[in-house]
C-alpha cells in the first residue's frame, strides 16, 4: 500500500473538514476554551495535542493485537499519561514560560477526550502508518480551532498577537479600548459557537 | 506459533506488570536527563521575579542572570523567609520574599523596600487563581505599581500596608483587584504576615530596647548581636 494512497489521504483529510473533532465531533472542548486567551500558549497547545495523538496513536497501534480486550482502556490510558508526563517535562525544561501558562492543561491532555476517541476508535483497528495519519490530522484540526480562537482573543482582548502589538497607539489615543471580555474562558465558547457556525454554513458537506 | 489467549487472567496481570515497569523506567530515565535543565530554568524565574520587583522588567534570561548578579549583593534566610540586599542607583533596597494563600492555591511574592521603609516594587505570583480576576495579581503590572511609594509600618512596627476595598488613607492601602475580592485578601494577609517580623530590621528603635534581654536575638536580627548590642551599651554608657 503506497505511502499517501487515495485512502490515506482521508484518513488525513477527514478530521480537518468533515469528521473535524471539535467542529463535528465537538470533543476537546474544555482545554480548547482554557487555553485560548493568548495565542502562543494556544499554538504550544496544539502542537502538544497534535505530537501526543500522534505518537499515542502509532504505539497503540503497534501493540493493538497483544492489548488484552477486558484492560485496553487502562493500556491506552498508560501510554497517554506516559506521553503527556514526557512532553510536559520537555516544556518545562526548554519553555519554561509557556509551561507556565499552560500550567494544569498540559497534564490534562490525558483526559482530553480527541486522544482516547482516537485510539478507541482508529488506532485499535488499523496499521501504524494510517493511524500516525490520522492522529496528525486530528491534532492539527484541534491546532488549528486553538490558533484561530486564539488569535481572535488576543487581538480583541489585548491588542496583540503573540505578544507584539498589532493595534497602533493613535487608535488607543483615539479611543479604542481593548475588550476585556475577551481574555475570560466564556468568549472562547462564544468564539468556538461562531467558528463551529461558519464552518457548517460554509465548508461542511454531507457525506 | 500457538495463539496467545490474551483474554486469560495470568496474560492480563503479566502484560499490565511489563508495561507499567518498561513506562516507570522511561519517565524515570526522561525526569533525569531534564532535571538539571528544569531547576536552571525555575532558579532564573526566581531571580526574574526578583528584579520585577526592583521594577526591572522585560529582561531575557542571560540579561536579566546578569542585572541580577549585579543588583543582588547578598541572600539571607531567616525562618523560612527569603532577605535580599540589593543596591539601585547607589540605594540600598531590602527585597523580601512572601508566602500566603489566595482563593485556590498558594500565591507568593517579592516586595522590595527602600530605607525609609516604604515599597520601592512588588511583584506577585500565584499557582492556580481564576484568569482575569485572582490572576491579575501577577499579570497586571498597573496593579503591582500601585505599591511603590506606600508605607508599610508605623511607629510601633506594626505593618499598615493592607490591600482594601474602599482605599480611606492613600498613604498605606492599595485598592484590591476588581472582582478578585479573596484573592486580594490573601495578597493582604501574606504581607501583613511576611513583613511583621521584618519591621526590627527597618525601625531602629527596637535594637536599644531590647539589648540585654531574652530578646535581643531576634530584633538584632541578622545582624552581629554582639555588634550591635555593645554600640548600643556604650551609647548608654556614655550618656
Amino acid at each position: 500500500m503506497a505511502l499517501f494512497s487515495k485512502q490515506n489521504k482521508e484518513v488525513f483529510t477527514n478530521p480537518l473538514n468533515l469528521d473535524h473533532p471539535i467542529l463535528g465531533q465537538v470533543l476537546g472542548i474544555c482545554s480548547a476554551l482554557a487555553v485560548t486567551s493568548q495565542l502562543k500558549p494556544a499554538i504550544v497547545m496544539g502542537l502538544a495535542v497534535t505530537v501526543i495523538t500522534a505518537f499515542a496513536n502509532v504505539i497503540i497501534s503497534i501493540i493493538r493485537n497483544t492489548i488484552p480486550n477486558r484492560i485496553r482502556i487502562v493500556v491506552q490510558l498508560v501510554v497517554v499519561a506516559a506521553l503527556v508526563t514526557i512532553v510536559s517535562q520537555i516544556l518545562k525544561a526548554f519553555a519554561y514560560d509557556v509551561s507556565v501558562q499552560l500550567s494544569v492543561y498540559v497534564g490534562l491532555i490525558i483526559t482530553n477526550c480527541i486522544l482516547m476517541g482516537r485510539l478507541e476508535a482508529f488506532a485499535m483497528q488499523n496499521k501504524p502508518w494510517p493511524s500516525f495519519l490520522d492522529g496528525v490530522g486530528n491534532g492539527l484540526g484541534y491546532a488549528m480551532i486553538l490558533v484561530i480562537v486564539g488569535a481572535v482573543r488576543e487581538l480583541l482582548g489585548r491588542g496583540t498577537l503573540l505578544g507584539f502589538q498589532i493595534i497602533p497607539d493613535f487608535c488607543y489615543d483615539l479611543g479604542y479600548v481593548n475588550n476585556g471580555m475577551m481574555t475570560m474562558p466564556a468568549m472562547a465558547l462564544i468564539l468556538v459557537g461562531c467558528v463551529i457556525w461558519v464552518h457548517r454554513a460554509y465548508f461542511y458537506k454531507e457525506k | 506459533m500457538s495463539k496467545l489467549n490474551t483474554n486469560s487472567n495470568a496474560y492480563i496481570i503479566i502484560y499490565s506488570a511489563i508495561l507499567v515497569v518498561i513506562v516507570a523506567f522511561l519517565l524515570a530515565f526522561v525526569y533525569q536527563a531534564l532535571k538539571p535543565m528544569q531547576d536552571a530554568n525555575v532558579a532564573l524565574d526566581v531571580k526574574k521575579q526578583i528584579l520585577y520587583s526592583l521594577n526591572i522588567r522585560g529582561l531575557d534570561g542571560s540579561e536579566a542572570e546578569a542585572k541580577y548578579a549585579e543588583v543582588v549583593k547578598e541572600e539571607k534566610e531567616q525562618d523560612g523567609q527569603k532577605y535580599y540586599a540589593c543596591q539601585i542607583d547607589g540605594k540600598d533596597i531590602i527585597v523580601a520574599s512572601l508566602k500566603g494563600m489566595g482563593l485556590w492555591g498558594g500565591i507568593s511574592g517579592y516586595i522590595s523596600i527602600d530605607d525609609e521603609g516604604k515599597v520601592y516594587g512588588a511583584y506577585f505570583n500565584h499557582e492556580s487563581e481564576t484568569a482575569g480576576l485572582g490572576a491579575e495579581i501577577k499579570d497586571s503590572q498597573a496593579w503591582q505599581e500601585k505599591f511603590i511609594g506606600k508605607q508599610i509600618w508605623d511607629e510601633n512596627g506594626n505593618v499598615v500596608l493592607s490591600v482594601v476595598k474602599d482605599v480611606k488613607d492613600p498613604k498605606t492601602q492599595v485598592d484590591c483587584v476588581t472582582g478578585a475580592t479573596l484573592t486580594s485578601n490573601g495578597v493582604d494577609a501574606m504581607i501583613k504576615a511576611g513583613l511583621q517580623d521584618a519591621a526590627k530590621r527597618f525601625l531602629n528603635t527596637s535594637n536599644s530596647d531590647c539589648c540585654g534581654t531574652e530578646e535581643a536575638d531576634s530584633c538584632c536580627n541578622g545582624d552581629d548581636k554582639a555588634k550591635c548590642c555593645s554600640e548600643t551599651e556604650i551609647k548608654a554608657k556614655e550618656d
